[in-house]
């Protein structure tokens, strides 16, 4: 009841607050002039977006695309307007990380603990994500599970979930293998015995399914609720995405080995020596979302990172993403990765895919974000030229219709370039003592 | 000064061989970045015996005979990154390859980086293939004086064969990460009165090494030793002070004590830029990038084209890291800067002869001009751009690095 009433408050708060914001929101816009790049199909020189709702009416050349007559027309000469970033990987937000009492989880959700008012959001509008993958750990083979959020302006967390249902699935399940989970007891020690554990868990979730499946309707055969085992069924029926922290050539196979033994959907992050697995991977059909590090090394395991492995796992038909694993990379210069994928490569066209689309991919939310198509919602970022120069700045950052960072304004301009008490500063302590990347 | 001269004279005896064998090089470059003046379009350099022969326009020099040509879409001096700890802080970040913070005592300015320096450290060559040629690198942040750095060309397989100076300067720390890494000093003021004690005791031991009559000497004591060359000017303190009262403490130490002051790090200096410009200090300023927790909670992208505005000489470093990245790479932050306010040129000069004139290797380093050292870095395009590569880079008229990075 208590689910069902708080779902209920969420409605009508949400419906408070889209008759509160701003007027931009109900009224049919037209942003023109501007370079679009819709990421689907190729890019438009004279390109209009044409938004309502929050949602994409329209978007293409200004050849091609009617204005409507009420439109409010805001014209964008000489600036670039691609999709709002989704970082498939990030640790905003002061989730606290994860908790060092057990090598395993995937009961514990960073859902609650997000705090919404985290500085941290505000440096991410800055750097123009706004769809973002929030992750506990990752010091443990299962850290918890993660949330996916909307960079909305917010009063709970509620207002920022992505998948507005706050039953439903509203992220993934973090995983890590390799240096990181490996520590003194009760973790494991050794990899071979961090697999070992992941499979007898796995295992474990298995025969939980299967006694659910018998019981059927009848509760009176229902196991005891194990609110382990309920996520897990979640990962096994493919409806939660695991997302596997992995390094090195032989855990990268290792994380394959058991999504294939288990039939989950996963992720590899990270993915230091994904280069010299990129046909396995591709093999495999698992999807990477890659972090750029300005020097290889910090661990035995990332010693090998190079700023190639998007153009070797691209070439070898990967689908390819990049992450901030913020505060490890700045959530401000997100697009920097997608440049030195270019130089390491890779394709334009799929460097700038890896920091909208193919993340959107990864959090099961291409149908919502990640391009700028008809139906889709209305989050975009306007850029001072194009995205892969190091001289282009955000200037404008929209959720579903509504501006949430606007480099114009001296308090969202702060957040941008820092300054005297713009950030507090605990969030990365806690990731740093963790050690975790 | 003996230690010194033991040192330059090997370095000859190290070089000597490679010049003979040394090739001579031409480079043509669409843009050439000398570092010494306006950019020269089809600019030329002639590279004879580790040295740069003649720098100038395609229409005043003519290529020699035999000259290896190489060309290019932009030429710079070889970068320099005025603080960095590679070489001493590896690569793998495991115990064996970690030597850039002594935690035994925090006041050792003895520990000498020499004694320390991987010149085969893999991070070296990492940096030399960015066209990062010199490093001024050493004992890291976190102690109230955690020992010397050097300054070193990314380039040779012991550390003499790049040495430029094997005592640059006196790494010092003011601020709470000294708090982390000891018991004591468990805060700023107390962790300041203990420097102020050592300075104090150094002076002391000046006093009384100047008395004519040895046997009233003290002991040799190895610590006094370097402090008091910090005390005569000979050695500068780099004092690492990140928030505003930390670069104020430092500037009143040096009044007390006259030593010579580089401030590093400065997050917060763009906040008392006038008393730092009336102390007439340097500032190598924090990584743009750097990660805004702790001490560093409040630094900016702005910072270095603050500071540059203001008038305060400022160099870019690679910092340190106890994570990740192992190092830094000073092109990718200066980049940074000019995109958050800082001028073109100011940055090209800031990466090349204001560092160099910073660790006063300006007679060797920091632009291209006749007779300086050929380090030379070749580009396909804007050095700052991500997507950008460095194609080519010369170390002392020497090809160390051909692979596009």
């Amino acid at each position: 009841m208590r689910r069902i009433y708080n779902a209920v408050m969420h409605t009508l708060f949400c419906v408070f607050i889209i008759t509160l914001s701003g007027t931009l929101f109900a009224q049919v816009t037209a942003f023109t002039d501007a370079r679009i790049i819709p990421i689907v199909g190729p890019e438009i020189e004279q390109g209009v977006l044409i938004i309502e709702n929050g949602v994409i009416l329209n978007v293409g050349s200004a050849d091609d695309v009617k204005i409507p007559e009420d439109a409010v027309v805001i014209s964008l000469p000489g600036k670039v307007l691609m999709p709002g970033l989704v970082d498939s990987h990030s640790h905003i937000g002061n989730g606290d990380g994860g908790d060092a009492s057990s090598p395993l989880h995937p009961d514990v959700r960073i859902f609650d603990a997000i705090d919404v008012h985290s500085d941290t959001f505000k440096k991410a509008r800055a750097g123009g994500i706004t769809t973002v993958n929030i992750m506990p750990g990752s010091g443990h083979l299962m850290s918890g599970q993660t949330i996916y959020l909307k960079l909305r302006p917010a009063t709970t967390v509620y207002d920022m979930l992505l998948n507005k249902d706050p039953n439903g699935i509203l992220g993934g399940m973090k995983m890590a293998n390799g240096t990181n989970p490996m520590r003194a007891l009760p973790f494991p020690g050794t990899r071979a015995k961090s697999a070992a554990m992941v499979r007898s868990l796995f295992v474990k979730a298995q025969g939980y399914k299967e006694k659910v499946k018998l019981a059927g309707d009848d509760a009176s055969k229902m196991p005891d609720r194990d609110l382990q085992m309920e996520a897990l069924v979640e990962v096994l029926e493919g409806k939660r995405m695991v997302h596997n922290h992995t390094h090195r050539h032989d855990d990268i196979m290792t994380s394959i080995r058991l999504s294939q033994e288990f039939g989950y959907r996963m992720v590899l992050h990270h993915v230091s020596e994904g280069w010299k697995v990129a046909d396995e991977i591709a093999a495999a059909g698992v999807p990477c979302s890659i972090i750029v590090i300005d020097s290889p090394g910090g661990k035995l395991e990332a010693a090998e990172l190079r700023f190639d492995t998007g153009m070797i796992l691209e070439q070898a038909g990967v689908d390819v993403g990049y992450h901030t694993d913020d505060g490890i990379t700045d959530s401000r210069v997100f697009l920097r990765s997608a440049a030195f994928g270019v130089r390491g490569g890779m394709s334009r066209a799929k460097a700038l895919e890896a920091v909208t689309l193919a993340n959107a991919r990864m959090l099961d939310a291409d149908q919502k974000v990640g391009s700028l198509e008809t139906g889709k919602d209305a989050d975009f970022i306007i850029l001072s030229g194009d995205p892969l120069s190091v001289y282009t700045i955000v200037e404008q950052t929209w959720v579903e219709g509504q501006k949430v960072f606007d480099r114009a304004n001296p308090d969202d301009l702060k957040f941008a370039t820092g300054g005297l008490d713009v950030f507090r500063g605990e969030h990365y302590n806690h990731h740093v003592d963790f050690n975790n990347n | 000064m003996k230690a010194i001269k033991i040192f330059s004279g090997s370095l000859v005896l190290l070089l000597a061989p490679l010049a003979i064998c040394a090739q001579n090089h031409a480079i043509l470059a669409a843009k050439l970045y000398t570092s010494e003046g306006p950019v020269i379009e089809n600019g030329v350099v002639l590279v004879s015996n580790g040295k740069i022969e003649a720098v100038g326009p395609a229409t005043s020099i003519t290529v020699p005979e035999g000259y290896e040509v190489h060309q290019a879409a932009v030429a710079t001096p070889g970068f320099i990154d005025a603080h960095s700890v590679v070489g001493l802080a590896g690569i793998y970040n495991q115990k064996h390859d970690q030597d850039q913070l002594e935690k035994s005592s925090p006041i050792q300015p003895e520990l000498r980086a020499i004694d320390a320096y991987n010149a085969r450290e893999e991070l070296v060559g990492y940096l030399s293939a960015f066209g990062i040629t010199t490093v001024n690198t050493g004992h890291a942040p976190g102690a109230l004086i955690s020992g010397q750095t050097i300054v070193v060309k990314t380039a040779g397989e012991t550390v003499d064969e790049g040495l430029i100076n094997p005592m640059a300067m006196v790494a010092m720390t003011i601020g709470s990460s000294v708090a982390d890494n000891f018991e004591k000093p468990g805060t700023r003021a107390k962790g300041v009165s203990m420097l102020r004690e050592a300075f104090v005791a150094a002076q002391s031991y000046e006093a009384k090494m100047a008395n004519k009559d040895s046997t009233k000497h003290p002991e040799r004591d190895l610590a006094k030793e370097v402090l008091v060359k910090v005390l005569k000017k000979e050695v500068p303190a780099l004092i690492t002070a990140q928030s505003a009262r930390d670069i104020i403490t430092a500037i009143r130490l040096r009044d007390e004590f006259g030593f010579e002051l580089i401030i590093d790090g400065g997050a917060e200096a763009y906040s008392v830029m006038d008393e730092i410009l009336a102390a007439k200090v340097p500032v190598i300023i924090h990584p743009t990038m750097i990660r805004t927790y702790g001490d560093t909670r409040h630094a900016t992208f702005i910072s270095a084209g603050q500071l540059h505005k203001a008038g305060i000489p400022i160099a870019f470093q690679s910092g340190y890291e106890g994570y990740v990245p192992k190092t830094r790479v000073v092109t990718f932050e200066a980049a940074v800067a000019v995109a958050n306010g800082l001028d073109y040129q100011a940055a090209m000069q800031a990466l090349t002869l204001d560092a160099a004139k910073l660790l006063k290797i300006e007679n060797r380093v920091g632009s291209l001009k006749v007779g300086k050292d050929a380090d030379i870095a070749l580009y396909d395009g804007d050095p700052f751009e991500y997507t950008t590569h460095v194609m080519k880079v010369f170390i002392d008229g020497k090809v160390v690095s051909s692979e596009a990075r």
